[in-house]
């Protein structure tokens, strides 16, 4: 395929979207309905994770640190 | 050689696992006597069904078919595709059940409430919610003969299909992928045309009578004489309709107490005959002869259920051509089958006569086989000779028998006298008896536009199904939104096709199906393939992952679309 612009490929990819989800055959309320939920399904993906995933991501490292990273720099200091 | 005398000669293992064979001979598991067998148990391989020929000393030609396999991404899409769909269906459904939406299609009325449903089936579903959205591919009018290149009607729809205006404008010199014009005899100049109008004339246009009372014309006497002769058999019958030729002469030849083993993709025609007829029907595997051995050896041994009384007949339906796969029949091996367990044959030339052979004798002709082989030779006029109506050729035996017996001879009006005159002169142009080489001109082209057609769309990477030398090409769509998409970006760019889905197809093989003609002259191929490429690129069908793996994921890949 040969495209002039940027404009024409996102127009092609949004095409291909709509052939392989099947939904090029619906009307567009339904086409309107069916994305909506994509996007928003999407969107809540992004946003929970945008949330989330830096939480999860600190309570990791502390943990993890608590099992690797948290030995005294030596065990002779203890004895003494 | 005995078998005796074999284990004698053998050491301790493998006697003893000759020994075990023995002892299953005994209880019944006749194991080796098998004509086709399975060469390999587990074949895996990148073909679906690779149709090899097992048999090769039965085939003078190479037998070349293939299906190639279904790429995984592409079957989990459509699937995912169809449940999209119906998802959307059911939401319809419900808008229109409670009247938030106005229903445009025949539903229970109130009064018939308690009665027993008359809409309500998947099939149903699927026409309302699925088959709806795209009807615009189908049905089309046409305003011309349709030949080489026709013209359309056009129309428009307000309603997303579900009623359709015309616009008043016609489409001009579309060309036709879809017409079983196989010979090209679809025409409204040239000799036949000529002789049809003078027949008009002569007899009129039919007399509404049955064969068997005063229907009876000289020209249905000279039309079947000839149809004897060119198949090669002693006697022929003429029947007004293709369809009733199947479905009404079945029942004629079995009932009660007799086997029909038919093909898994077998016309509704020959589906329906079968059913009508009352006998048991037994489905083997699409041109799978293995399959098919084994439904005769299981007939034979184990007799009709229950009483095990022998069965009374076995007949093998088969058709030449398989439309909507493209593949040819294996005939050379079902002859062999057919004569080895003693069973009749039916044969359904509808699509393969005419279009097959070197003489345009079928499937029959094509292999190089005697057509006193085949007990029933069943045919249509409709598709290379561009008429209507079907025959049944065969013993003169049967076919006095079949006069006097089927429905479609006793009840059905006598074939048109214009449309018998149509089929001798094609027919007689096809064997050359007319004086001139057009007919084997008209052969040669069809073969060589098949080849020619066939081995393009390979190279341009489509998946193509059934065999090489078939004139119907099926080209893989898949994708249930890619069937409207198909249709309706071939017509822009003026080309007319037929477009398959599912309940004629399984449900994830949705199709193309082009035929080819020999009326189809080069250029006009060239036009075709140029758009079908396009097309093919616009909506990504070229799934082929033969010869070029790497564009195997092009609708996907990146690459494939740096490089384009």
């Amino acid at each position: 395929m040969n495209f002039k612009n940027m404009r024409e490929y996102l127009a092609w990819i949004y095409y291909q979207y709509l052939l392989i989800t099947g939904i090029y055959v619906l009307e567009p309320w339904e086409k309107s309905i069916f994305n909506s939920f994509l996007f928003s399904a999407i969107a809540m993906v992004v946003y929970t994770s945008y949330v989330f995933v830096p939480i999860h991501m600190r309570l990791a490292l502390e943990f993890f640190s608590g099992i690797f990273g948290g030995q005294p720099e030596s065990t002779m200091a203890l004895m003494n | 050689m005995t078998e005796s005398s074999a284990t004698k000669l053998l050491n301790g293992e493998a006697c003893r696992r000759a020994l075990n064979r023995k002892n299953a001979n005994k209880n019944g598991y006749v194991k080796n006597h098998c004509l086709f067998q399975q060469s390999q148990k587990y074949r895996r391989s990148g073909e679906k069904k690779q149709n090899a020929t097992h048999n090769p000393s039965l085939y003078k030609k190479p037998f070349v078919e293939s299906f190639e396999e279904t790429p995984l991404l592409v079957a989990v899409l459509t699937y995912m595709g169809y449940g999209i769909l119906t998802i959307f269906g059911y939401l319809r459904d419900f808008l229109r059940h409670w009247n938030i939406e106005k229903c445009h299609v025949a539903r229970e009325r109130d009064e018939q409430r308690d009665f027993v449903p008359l809409y309500q089936d998947f099939e149903n579903f699927y026409t309302r919610n699925l088959y709806m959205r795209i009807r615009d591919n189908w049905n089309r009018p046409i305003c011309s003969v349709p030949g080489a290149k026709m013209d359309l009607v056009e129309r428009v729809t307000h309603n997303y299909n579900w009623t359709f205006e015309h616009t008043g404008n016609v489409v001009k010199d579309v060309i036709n992928m879809g017409s079983y014009n196989y010979l090209g005899f679809a025409e409204n100049t040239g000799t036949c045309a000529d002789a049809a109008i003078e027949t008009t004339q002569k007899y009129g246009v039919g007399v509404g009578s049955t064969r068997c009372e005063m229907g009876n014309l000289d020209i249905h006497e000279e039309l079947e004489e000839l149809v004897a002769r060119f198949l090669g058999v002693e006697s022929s019958m003429a029947f007004g309709m293709g369809f009733a030729t199947n479905s009404m002469n079945i029942p004629a030849l079995t009932g009660k107490g007799c086997l029909i083993l038919s093909d898994e993709l077998n016309h509704a025609s020959l589906v329906l005959g079968a059913r009508l007829s009352g006998s048991t029907i037994r489905v083997f595997k699409h041109n799978n002869m293995q399959s098919l051995e084994k439904l005769l050896r299981d007939a034979i041994v184990h007799g009709q259920p229950r009483t095990h009384r022998p069965w009374k007949k076995i007949l093998i339906v088969v058709e030449g051509i398989y439309s909507m796969e493209g593949s040819i029949v294996r005939l050379p091996e079902v002859i062999a089958l057919k004569k080895r367990y003693k069973a009749y044959l039916y044969l359904d030339e509808a699509h393969s006569i005419g279009a097959l052979g070197p003489n345009g004798k079928g499937v029959v002709d094509y292999f190089g086989l005697d057509p006193k082989d085949v007990d029933i030779m069943m045919g249509t006029f409709t598709k290379s000779f561009g008429a209507a109506g079907g025959y049944i050729g065969g013993k003169k035996e049967l076919i006095d028998y079949l006069r006097c017996h089927s429905h479609s001879a006793l009840y059905a009006t006598s074939m048109s006298p214009p449309v018998a005159q149509q089929i001798i002169t094609s027919m007689k142009i096809i064997m050359g008896e007319d004086g001139t080489t057009l007919g084997s001109d008209r052969l040669k082209q069809l073969s060589e536009n098949t080849n020619y057609f066939r081995r393009r769309l390979r190279e341009l990477g489509f998946i193509i199904y059934g065999n090489d030398d078939s004139p119907v090409v099926p080209l893989m769509l898949y994708m249930p939104a890619k069937i409207g998409a198909f249709g309706r970006e071939m017509l822009k760019r003026n080309i007319g096709t037929v477009v398959v889905g599912f309940p004629a197809t399984p449900i994830i093989e949705s199709r193309a199906r082009f035929c080819v003609s020999a009326a189809h002259t080069r250029e006009m191929l060239d036009t075709a393939l140029e758009a079908i490429s396009e097309v093919g690129d616009l909506l990504q069908l070229k799934y082929s992952r033969r010869e070029q793996p790497l564009s195997s994921l092009g609708w996907m890949s990146e690459e494939s679309l740096l490089q384009d």
